[in-house]
């Protein structure tokens, strides 16, 4: 492998420290059988003298033994490589080359250009950042080369190289390489390329490949390798949309639970405030876990641990976004999908997706058209076959967390897996969700209140206590809910002690803020509702108009409202919290009923005198109510 | 002069450290591709061209130490992509092990899964299939190792070879290396029933690794199928197997063997020592120099045995690992070495000698 560098004789440490420096850089290489494709991949690693002396007296004598270019080593030889292709001349599947400069090493995808090897080529293209698409200076645009470009753009590659070759046969004759450039550009134009770059070249001599050539002096531009070391394919990356998808749950101790994945856009610093997709948990960055330490900032293609500061519920599957940014959810899409199997694809079938961390059964519902990826004109279609690429439609059984492919090539696009024979039978790219459930909190599921009541086999319903401090609310509460449990019924209470420190703690004691404070509650025991519960919501809620308000967001009959009457002196005498005798020490301000007021209700579901029963009796009546009035039996029955 | 000469320096140690060539900085500072060489050859400028330009300058160094952390070089690149398919066996395979075989590729995998799952251990065994005749220091070097990094070690030897009496001195080394290696890897690839086994195994080695996935996948009788290969597209795996069908698994497929070493260097990974040259006793046998590792090798007559200044490029069965006369015995050294020769690495091991496409028949036939 000798790299011609002087380093290495006279200083290797400073040669392996300036060798550690290296950018990368994956790219594809497109073209037919007589482009010269292998032939240039060839030179470019020849020229990189990254060919051993033993291989090349092989392959010399291979050249002659073929003898496909007379005395000159054929250097296509280096690059073809198992027996079969070799005898039959062609390349036939994807061959991945590797070759490297002072500045950038490259992986080359080296994939066959025949129609029959479509899927190829998208393999080789779905991890390139650059396409050298070939064309024969002789034939100029051909319709493989509208195919090739297709497909490079299909599988999102934004920047492309056309390298005009065999300029040699015409003498590079500027006027065809003008043609040929201005052909391109013309049929390409919607094809998506942020960058275009035509090379005047000879693969087989070498000219404008890594060396500028003589024989085109017209030429200004890059030759191919200077291209391939300077070309920026990162720049845009940073200000993407952070998303991690969560590969592993790392969990090495009860004290440690981190999420392991390979960032797959953007950047996340440690205290960025994360939401999980689709859960919709919140969090914030604690720590970006590594081997080598712990980062304060990390972007995309690393593979890292984030560990947070809340414990929630996030397993393989879920994309761990930036809370600004969130990724979309849904189950229904339409999607571009190449067809990879000699089976025909069939609509209505159900296969397994397998996006890039969660794997779900899905079937499509619709192929709306075959893309004829020769002139990309949509022809009708029932039914895709090897190599075909259509329009679909798909259904999943469950919701997965994307991107559209064009806004994301890591987290737009997924698999299919036959589930009989476990192969990978197609691969798509999301374009679209067809039913808007992308909304984390707005979510229109098939699963609603009733269906969760059914499973309880309860009725919801939401139990408003209201009355002044100390009038014994949330005692009552507390035996309502016991009596439930014992019942067998799926309850929850909110209190003052439950909100007032979590939900509600930026809220104070003015008219405003018990007026924020009830709106909150309320909307929070409608979606307690709406999951199904009993719920009790014991607060002073001293506003008739809150109350009438909290009662208005839910559907007749749910809400029952509980006024807990004790007479203020009562209230006062007992003062089991001290607060009476605080309030009237004028150390709490806004207390109701001393320098605040509190709107008794008027026609309450149920009132309860705490002077003539005990607090027993009074849960008791209140079940008692709640079955009288059908709350307690089952949903339909 | 001293000015253009300091601009001049700047501009090279921002190539440096940027990535970027000198002919796309000087684009960027001077809208013109080859200012900058013009200047390094004695060219001039205008007092104003220089001052603007020295501003842009200013700007892109400081854009750079803002990217630094950022930045991933070629290396980070690779081990990123090795973590991640690690993590997804790890995900989605019901009994995943790491075959180990003590080289250096072996070393540089098991770091790689030391990293992948921190600060868990990694979540699957070690397995060696030891054939009896590795060198006396790689089974000292393996077992330390794995109790270091506190892995379980499945050692398995193929007992119906031992039985037999199969070694590379009486049977050859097509013969020993297909019952005791190939034949022995399947052995306990069946007994211990994984559905997964990950191997070392790079692109860059022999031609039709080239197209072998990351992901291979195996029947149940082990074989290889070249022609009907799963897709691969972006990072995505189709990790499904049936009972008895498994997948070899290769994180390390897109390195070469200098990023091996390179990698190696930078995080100071602990290789075998017979990697780094020593006085060792060897005596040659049809041209090729072989480590008299302990009292079974045959010792004939006009046989002499000479302590040589050798080390080894690669580490098998030490009769079948020719040692090279070397002075190299830094890691340094050992990498300019391995820079400045001419052949490729794999020519010193016997079973490659064969006829060209001779790698892909044994891949076939469940050879690793």
């Amino acid at each position: 492998m000798a790299h011609l560098d002087d380093l290495i004789a006279s200083d290797i440490h400073a040669y392996l420290k300036a060798q550690e420096d290296k950018s990368f850089l994956r790219f594809i290489t497109c073209g037919s059988v007589d482009d010269g494709k292998s032939t240039l991949i060839g030179r470019l690693l020849y020229d990189s003298k990254l060919i051993y002396e033993d291989q090349l007296a092989s392959i010399e004598k291979d050249s002659k033994k073929s003898g496909t270019q007379g005395d000159k080593i054929d250097l296509a030889l280096l690059v073809d490589g198992l027996a079969a292709e070799r005898e039959q001349g062609i390349t036939i599947d994807v061959a991945y080359r590797f070759f490297s400069t002072d500045k950038r090493k490259f992986i080359v995808a080296d994939t066959p250009g025949h129609v029959q090897y479509t899927r190829n080529m998208a393999t080789g293209a779905s991890t390139a950042d650059v396409a050298v698409l070939l064309i024969d200076a002789r034939y100029g645009v051909q319709e493989q080369t509208r195919r090739h470009a297709y497909i490079v753009s299909l599988l999102g590659v934004k920047h492309v190289v056309v390298a005009i070759n065999k300029m040699d046969l015409n003498g590079f004759d500027q006027s065809v390489f003008n043609d040929i450039e201005l052909d391109f550009r013309e049929f390409s134009k919607d094809l998506g390329f942020t960058d275009i770059s035509c090379i005047p070249m000879s693969a087989l001599d070498g000219d404008n490949v890594t060396i500028r050539s003589e024989n085109s002096g017209w030429y200004k531009g890059r030759t191919l390798l200077e291209y391939l070391e300077d070309v920026d394919v990162d720049a845009a990356t940073f200000d993407s949309p952070f998303r991690l998808p969560v590969q592993w749950v790392n969990r090495p101790n009860l004290d440690f639970r981190g999420f392991s994945g390979t960032v797959a856009s953007g950047t996340i610093e440690v205290g960025d405030e994360i939401i999980v997709i689709p859960s919709g948990k919140r969090s914030t960055v604690k720590e970006i876990v590594t081997f080598g330490g712990n980062l304060d900032i990390a972007r995309e293609d690393m593979a890292i641990t984030l560990t947070l500061t809340d414990e929630i519920d996030i397993s393989r599957g879920d994309i761990i976004c930036k809370a600004t940014s969130p990724a979309e959810q849904a189950d229904q899409f339409q999607a571009h999908i190449l067809w990879m199997s000699e089976k025909e694809m069939f609509p209505g079938r159900q296969y397994l997706l397998k996006t890039t961390n969660k794997t779900v059964p899905a079937s499509i519902s619709n192929l709306k058209h075959r893309v004829d990826i020769n002139d990309f004109s949509e022809v009708a279609a029932k039914t895709l076959g090897l190599n075909e690429v259509g329009v679909t439609t798909l259904s999943l059984t469950a919701p997965v967390a994307y991107d559209p492919y064009v806004d994301n090539r890591n987290t737009g696009n997924f698999i299919l897996i036959d589930r009989q024979s476990n192969e990978t039978v197609g691969v798509g790219m999301f374009d679209y969700a067809l039913r808007r459930a992308s909304n984390v909190v707005w979510q229109e599921l098939d699963v609603n209140k009733t269906a969760r009541a059914e499973q309880k086999n309860q009725k919801p319903a939401l139990l408003w206590f209201t009355g002044l401090s100390g009038s014994g609310k949330s005692t009552i509460a507390n035996l309502v809910e016991k009596r439930l449990l014992d019942l067998g019924r799926h309850t929850y209470t909110l209190d003052g002690d439950n909100v007032r420190h979590g939900l509600n703690r930026d809220l104070g004691f003015t008219k405003e803020d018990r007026v924020e404070n009830v709106r909150r509650i309320g909307e929070v025991a409608k979606l307690m509702v709406d999951a199904g519960l009993i719920t009790m919501a014991s607060f002073i809620s001293p506003y008739k108009a809150e109350r009438q308000l909290a009662r208005g967001l839910l559907e007749e009959g749910e809400f029952v409202e509980v006024f807990v009457n004790t007479p203020l002196e009562v209230a006062e005498k007992r003062d089991v919290k001290g607060l009476y005798a605080k309030a009237r020490a004028g150390e709490i301000k806004n207390f109701t009923g001393i320098d605040s007021e509190y709107q008794a209700p008027e026609n309450p579901e149920i009132e309860i005198d705490t002077t003539k029963m005990s607090a027993d009796e009074a849960a008791e009546m209140i079940v008692k109510y709640l079955n009288d009035n059908g709350l307690l039996s089952a949903y339909d029955v | 002069m001293t000015l253009i000469s300091d601009f001049l320096k700047r501009t090279e140690a921002l190539s440096i450290s940027s990535g970027q060539s000198l002919s796309t900085i000087s684009r960027k500072i001077l809208n013109d591709g080859k200012g900058l060489a013009r200047l390094k050859e004695g060219g001039q400028c205008t007092l104003k061209t220089l001052e603007e330009a020295t501003t842009k300058l200013d700007a892109l160094e400081a854009e750079l130490s803002g990217e630094i952390k950022l930045r991933m070089t070629h290396l980070d690149r690779l081990e990123a992509e090795a973590i991640h398919i690690m993590r997804e066996v790890a995900a989605q395979c019901e009994n995943p092990v790491m075959l180990y075989s003590v080289g250096k590729d072996s070393s540089v995998m098991l770091h790689l899964a030391e990293k992948a799952f921190y600060p868990s251990r990694p979540p699957f065994p070690l397995m060696h299939v030891d054939t009896t005749w590795k060198f006396k220091e790689m089974i000292a070097f393996r077992d330390r190792r794995a109790k270091e990094v506190g892995m379980e070690l499945i050692v398995h030897i193929n007992e119906d070879g031992v039985r037999d009496g199969v070694g590379p001195f009486t049977h050859g080394s097509a013969v020993h290396t297909d019952i005791m290696k190939t034949q022995g890897l399947k052995q306990a690839l069946d007994k211990y029933k994984f559905d997964a086994a990950f191997g070392g195994a790079r692109r860059d080695e022999e031609k039709s690794r080239a197209k072998e996935r990351i992901f291979s996948f195996r029947s149940e009788n082990h074989r290889w199928d070249a022609k009907n290969q799963r897709p691969e597209l972006w990072n995505i795996y189709n990790t499904r197997v049936k009972k008895g069908e498994s997948m070899r698994v290769f994180p390390i497929s897109n390195w070469t063997e200098l990023d091996i070493w390179q990698y190696i260097y930078k995080e100071k990974i602990q290789i075998p020592d017979l990697y780094l040259s020593k006085k060792r006793p060897v005596v040659e046998k049809d041209g090729v120099l072989i480590l008299v590792d302990d009292d079974r090798m045959p010792i004939e007559e006009g046989d002499v045995v000479e302590e040589k200044m050798v080390r080894f490029r690669t580490l098998g069965c030490y009769p079948l690992t020719g040692a090279v006369e070397s002075e190299a015995d830094t890691l340094p050294d050992v990498i300019q070495e391995m820079l400045l020769t001419t052949t490729s690495e794999r020519q010193g091991r016997v079973i490659d000698s064969d006829a060209g496409a001779s790698m892909e028949q044994k891949k076939e036939e469940g050879y690793f």
